[in-house]
């Protein structure tokens, strides 16, 4: 493992009032690299991968503890301002989210939230972004028209493009295929491969193949604990805790 | 086959009640065009009123209520709005907010009579603004404040919380998500709040009584210190006061005819609003 870390989690726990949903975290995430999160629902994947970009502000009465360390930020560290790490790591949810505006609009509205006024180069970088996420061969002909019309799978991937075009280093996708179909599903999967030459990816899944097919590293998740973290083949081969292995072979989950 | 005909005794019995509602608002209609339509002219619109009502016609009446009417809108709708989203987007929990939830509800309740009062002893005479438009303006738009609050908080919460999300991950502030994201969304349901409202202010009498209504002013209102006449006042007056009970009756029914086309003209606006909104939302 030559690569440089993007993001270190070191002793990370997580509370929902009372609950302890994540206990002792440690994990890195590799630079230009995939990183997989698997494991059953409820195990705690999806408030991880919240945590990374502090979406989990949305919901009240949480505490973290441990260091989350991007770039030499520490992100649980509540003086960084959470508008500015979102900036640098984007996030792709499980439902495809447009907004109700045109498919122009919706990618250059990160542009604009961040201050950026210059016409050519918002136009410039809608195309770039579009063509990035692989869509713009679909819709280069009705930019106005409402992203609501789009396709699910078309959705996801503008989605996905309109996190690119804000220039995130690193891109979460929370179950990003959950509501697709398969040949939408083979497309998103294709794009991520494509992505993570130039951005750090980390994917929560609840499909174990597709865990296989587009990740590097895999982290196994297991009521709010993580169980194991390697390399994805070394996970799909040779697991070496009997959990991991249960739950990859369709022994529970 | 049992299943069937109790099927179609629950349809028939939906069908007449929507059929009552349409029966009734046709009646309304009817009634009020037959009486009110003979003293409609170019004249009765467009000209102040002469020998003591039963002559001229009432312009300064329909000025004077579309002043009140858009005052109280101007003066409810940022105030209501920003009681919503403060309700919605930032406390939703609070304790204040449980405050202002429960003073809603009591001033949704409140007799409009009661308003009146309390708009005469505080605009008018505390506050010194006289019998005037800004009074009349202010208490109706206190009347109308938990019917814009409630309609517009209905509104935000209808927005999607994946788009709020969506807004955030993008480094969007939560500012910047309610200006840029939640409130156009939530426009159309807002709209809905308001066109009810213009309703309301408009046709609302008891609240005006002694904040603002004048009988007979001469000419048009000149400031928003002036008092004016206003449509549903005047109906009032028409039918209740003057010596020309025939004539009076009349003309009363113009007014109403002039006051629901008025409505239906303002709310006919905010609809045309409303649905370019839902054509940009998608």
């Amino acid at each position: 493992m030559d690569n440089k870390v993007e993001i270190k989690v070191e002793k990370v726990n997580f509370f929902y009032g009372k609950i302890h949903a994540l206990k002792n975290i440690n994990l890195d995430i590799y630079k230009n690299q995939v990183t997989a999160i698997i494991g059953p629902s409820g195990c705690g994947k999806s408030t991880f991968i919240r945590l990374l970009n502090r979406m989990h502000e949305m919901v009240t009465n949480t505490r973290v503890t441990g260091e989350i360390l991007f770039n030499g930020w520490d992100i649980t560290d509540p003086s960084i301002d959470a508008v500015e790490i979102r900036k640098r790591i984007g996030m792709v949810f499980q439902k495809p989210n447009p907004f109700p505006k045109s498919i122009f609009e919706n990618i250059s509205y990160g542009l604009k939230v961040n201050g950026i006024k210059n016409k050519p180069f918002i136009e410039n970088k809608v195309e770039w972004a579009l063509k990035k996420a692989a869509l713009w061969e679909e819709v280069k002909n009705r930019l106005s028209d409402s992203a609501l019309r789009l396709s699910g799978g078309q959705q996801q991937r503008l989605c996905i493009a309109r996190c690119l075009a804000v220039e995130s280093e690193v891109i979460l996708f929370d179950e990003p295929c959950a509501s697709l179909d398969p040949i939408s599903t083979a497309k998103i999967e294709e794009l991520i491969l494509e992505l993570k030459k130039d951005y750090t990816i980390v994917i929560v899944t609840h499909n174990m193949q597709q865990a296989a097919r587009v990740s590097d590293h895999t982290a196994f998740f297991l009521m709010g604990e993580l169980i194991e973290f390697g390399k994805t083949q070394d996970i799909f081969t040779k697991p070496y805790d009997v959990k991991t292995e249960a739950y990859i072979t369709g022994r529970f989950g | 086959m049992k299943k069937n005909s109790v099927q179609n005794v629950g349809f028939f019995a939906l069908f007449l009640c929507i059929a009552s509602t349409i029966i009734f608002l046709g009646l309304i209609i009817y009634f009020i065009s037959a009486r009110g339509i003979q003293v409609i002219s170019w004249e009765f619109l467009t000209q102040g009123p002469r020998m003591g009502m039963t002559q001229g016609g009432i312009a300064p009446a329909i000025v004077g209520t579309f002043y009140l009417t858009m005052g109280a809108i101007l003066f409810a709708l940022p105030l209501g709005l920003a009681c919503a989203i403060y309700l919605c987007e930032y406390y939703p929990k609070g304790i204040i907010g449980h405050i202002i939830r429960i003073s809603i509800n009591n001033l949704a309740g409140v007799p409009s009579v009661v308003f009146g009062l309390f708009g005469f002893a505080v605009f008018v005479k505390f506050f010194g603004f006289g019998v005037s438009i800004l009074s009349g303006s202010l208490t109706l738009g206190i009347l109308i404040l938990p019917l814009i609050i409630s309609s517009s908080q209905e509104a935000l919460s209808a927005v999607p919380q994946s788009i709020r999300e969506a807004s955030l991950s993008l480094g969007a502030t939560k500012w910047g998500t309610i200006k840029n994201i939640v409130l156009p969304t939530a426009l159309p349901g807002i709209l809905t709040g308001v066109i009810l409202s213009i309703g309301r202010a408009a046709g609302e009498t008891a609240p005006i009584l002694f904040t603002a209504a004048a009988f007979y002013t001469h000419g048009y209102p000149r400031s928003v210190f002036s008092e004016v006449m206003a449509l549903p006042y005047h109906i009032y007056a028409l039918m209740t006061e003057g010596t020309h009970p025939d004539k009076q009756t009349a003309i009363a029914y113009g007014c109403s005819l002039v006051l629901l086309f008025m409505v239906l003209l303002i709310s006919g606006i905010a609809i045309f609003i409303r649905q370019r909104q839902r054509g940009l939302n998608g």
